[in-house]
């Protein structure tokens, strides 16, 4: 049998079998119950004991939501979903703090270890007290989300010497309010899209990140998303907010429990960054896919978006999507500021009956605004992968530059790909490129790795590995590998 | 050790508009240790596909026949194990890896063989080393290491990237389709010397080639001459000058 038909037949064996992380830990939640009216929206924001303008803003956003319709352009097909049938509320119940590993429920322990998280680390998403005077033993500051109430958040002293805050959105809306009320909404509003809407309307909980001026976070922040009750929808809202000259490098990571339920998610992510400030926003994603004949998986409706509100800011978003039955993300930028850049990197790998319409948007607003879309897809068993991407230069935009590049790979012939490119030019100073290829791992590159000595697994990885290489580089340290390690697995099967 | 190479009755055919063709049709060769052969044969006579089938190419399906090699059964291994027994093809057009740095495949390519080979693998600092000693042994730049594996190559510098993985994986027995084809007569000497600093007591090296000029460089055992299939006159080094000479007219007329 020719290698290539090989691979593709193992590879659409690819499902449940291969998927490591999932189960589902049980421990005691405080459910709201099934529906989505005022009043669930009235519960949330009780339970989180919010002020009223933020009850207010979530009530406004509910009621442009019932007003809209859910979008239907994307190249995307599932079920009908029925908002009244999901729960919108679900957190572990309240406990006291621990004060050492041994109190911490050993359920959620458990679901560290297979997570693969270390044991100190796990002492501090757990949230036990680290003893006086002892080091930090990492560079990385952890917000671990649970399904929705944030766990623990650890390092906080030491941002807090720099002067950042890192702390979940709730905390946020307590102790931060002027902030969050001047800048949530304000990237995203709520009423842009139906799943900004519904999330304005009932997020749970998420990140909030405050980086001030003139200063660069000290260290790489890391959240650790799991979705975690049946039939619960989950909300995350992330804010972050970098001053003048400030910068910060924000890592994204995600595994969720098999199940066969679909799960929504509808995410928003709100990026500000002021003049010469840079964000760094990296994703590596890896929900629950489905099982190989496409029953189950995970929902992933994200609106993200960030704002070079100031001159040269920077923001720069890198996602390694390998997760999720059906993908609806364009993690986007908005390049006010004079001289702002705007940077989209992106690998998307769909097997089985996977679907993702992924992409960009860059809208180039202020003069010599600059853009770069570098963007690898690769197919393959049944699923349907599409680059949807929008470069936009108004008229002000003097001298804007945007570089697209979208490579496809596909491995077996009943997969697609597609590209997808909106271009709007309304500068004719402004300079658009579009590249776009689409190949297949060939036989004769299979047989010429494997006569010099790689197994069929080993090939393939390198294969892809080479080809998704101009998005990896972009990934800090920490998470290459865990990238490297989530292709491999997507890849794993693809040998006998 | 006359039992180094053996192939026997070796019959092989590829699927091609929607048909099979017979390709290979009884090949009989056997090559000892030590010793360097040269196949020469008109064009399409199956020297190419001989080639790909001993490395395992599985396009090609052997329908009769034998290949012990070194007192195995070649045929029956993954063309990974091949590499890992020794065997080593290099390509008449090589293949383009796009993304994937070559000192990085070859790192690979040596430790993946080291390793089936129960040989410690190789950490960076010692591959570079070794990696350097041998480009410098064959006259090329340090630059290729930092390419992208055939990318962008020209069609010289592919057949001396190939002759360096040659050097490096350090097989016992060395096929070389056409590699001396469309090199001037400076690459053409890098790729004979990389195959003379490899010669040993228990290496061999099958050598496929249309043109004597190689040999002059290669001193080869034994000449094989390759016509529909078979393997249809083998001799000693002076039946190169005469197919150099005359052609392969007078062999083929035999053959008929």
């Amino acid at each position: 049998m020719p290698a290539v038909t090989e691979t593709r037949e193992q590879i659409e064996k690819l499902g449940q079998s291969t998927y490591r992380w999932g189960f589902e830990t049980d421990i005691e939640m405080d459910i709201a119950p099934k529906g989505l009216d005022e009043d669930t929206i009235r519960l949330i924001s009780a339970r989180k004991e919010e002020p009223e303008w933020l009850l207010e803003w979530r009530l406004a956003a509910f009621r442009q939501w019932q007003k809209m319709e859910e979008p239907e352009w994307a190249k995307v097909a599932y079920p009908k979903i029925d908002y009244q049938d999901l729960h919108y509320y679900a957190a572990p119940k309240k406990k006291p703090g621990p004060k050492s590993l041994d109190e911490v429920d050993p359920e959620l322990l458990r679901t560290y270890e297979k997570l693969g998280i270390p044991l100190h680390e796990q002492a501090m998403l757990a949230g036990v007290e680290p003893e006086e005077g002892a080091e930090p033993r990492l560079p990385i500051a952890v917000d671990a989300v649970f399904d929705s109430v944030s766990v623990a958040t650890t390092f906080r002293k030491t941002l807090q010497e720099a002067g950042v805050i890192f702390c979940p959105i709730s905390e946020a809306v307590r102790d931060y309010p002027e902030l969050v009320r001047k800048y949530l909404g304000s990237v995203v509003p709520a009423g842009d899209n139906f799943f900004s809407a519904l999330n304005s309307a009932v997020f749970t909980d998420g990140s909030f990140v405050y980086v001030p001026a003139g200063v660069r976070c000290p260290m790489e922040l890391s959240t650790y998303f799991r979705i975690n009750a049946r039939n619960t929808g989950q909300f995350e809202r992330t804010l972050i907010i970098v001053e003048d000259r400030g910068s910060v490098s924000y890592l994204e990571g995600c595994t969720a429990p098999m199940r066969d339920e679909n799960q929504l998610h509808a995410a928003v992510v709100e990026l500000v960054a002021m003049e010469d400030a840079s964000i760094k926003y990296s994703t590596v994603q890896n929900w629950y896919p489905g099982d190989e004949n496409g029953r189950g998986g995970i929902y992933n409706f994200v609106t993200k978006r960030g704002a070079c509100r100031g001159a040269r800011a920077r923001i720069s978003w890198t996602q390694v999507e390998t997760g999720s039955a059906v993908t609806w993300k364009y993690p986007s930028c908005i390049l006010q500021g004079e001289g702002s850049v705007g940077e989209f990197y992106s690998v998307a790998v769909t097997n089985n009956f996977q679907q993702a319409d992924t992409g960009t948007k860059m809208i180039h607003i202020g003069r010599n605004t600059r853009s770069t879309i570098i963007a690898k897809t690769i197919s393959a068993g049944r699923s349907d992968s599409t680059y949807r991407g929008l470069v936009r230069m108004m008229p002000k935009a003097s001298g804007a530059r945007n570089f697209t590049q979208c490579d496809s790979l596909l491995i077996g012939d009943q997969c697609g790909a597609h590209t997808v490119p909106y271009i709007e030019n309304r500068n004719m100073s402004a300079r658009i490129e579009h590249e776009a290829t689409t190949s297949r791992i060939s036989e004769d590159q299979m047989f010429y790795c494997r006569s010099r000595g790689l197994s069929e697994e080993d090939a393939v990885g390198l294969i892809v590995n080479g080809f998704c290489k101009d998005v990896l580089k972009e990934l800090p340290m920490e998470f290459a590998v865990e990238a490297q390690k989530l292709l491999a697995i997507s890849l794993e099967g693809s040998v006998g | 050790m006359s039992n180094f190479l053996k192939i026997s009755g070796l019959h092989a055919k590829i699927e091609a508009d929607g048909g099979d063709k017979e390709i290979l049709r009884g090949v009989d060769l056997e090559i000892p240790a030590g010793e360097l052969h040269v196949i020469m044969g008109p064009n399409g006579c199956g020297k190419s596909t001989l080639a790909y089938t001993l490395a395992g190419r599985e396009d090609y399906e052997v329908t009769a026949g034998s290949v012990s090699f070194k007192g195995q059964d070649l045929l029956a291994m993954e063309p990974d194990e091949r590499a890992a027994a020794g065997v080593f093809l290099a390509f008449q057009s090589p293949v383009e890896l796009p993304g994937v740095n070559n000192a990085n495949f070859l790192r690979t390519a040596v430790n993946s063989v080291r390793r089936a080979r129960g040989e410690a693998e190789m950490d960076a600092v010692q591959f570079l080393k070794t990696v350097r000693a041998a480009t410098k042994s064959l006259s090329m730049q340090d630059e290729m290491l930092k390419r992208n594996v055939n990318v962008g190559f020209s069609g010289g510098e592919k057949k001396r990237n190939e002759v360096l993985q040659m050097t490096l994986l350090q097989p016992s027995l060395a096929i070389l389709d056409e590699t001396d084809s469309g090199l001037d007569v400076d690459a053409l000497r890098i790729v004979a010397d990389g195959v003379n600093k490899l010669r040993a007591p228990d290496f061999s090296a099958l050598v496929i080639t249309h043109h004597q000029r190689l040999l002059d460089y290669l001193s080869p055992d034994r000449i094989h001459v390759m016509a529909k299939g078979r393997i249809i006159r083998s001799g000693g080094p002076e039946l190169a000058r005469q197919i150099d000479q005359d052609g392969y007219a007078t062999f083929l007329a035999d053959a008929a």
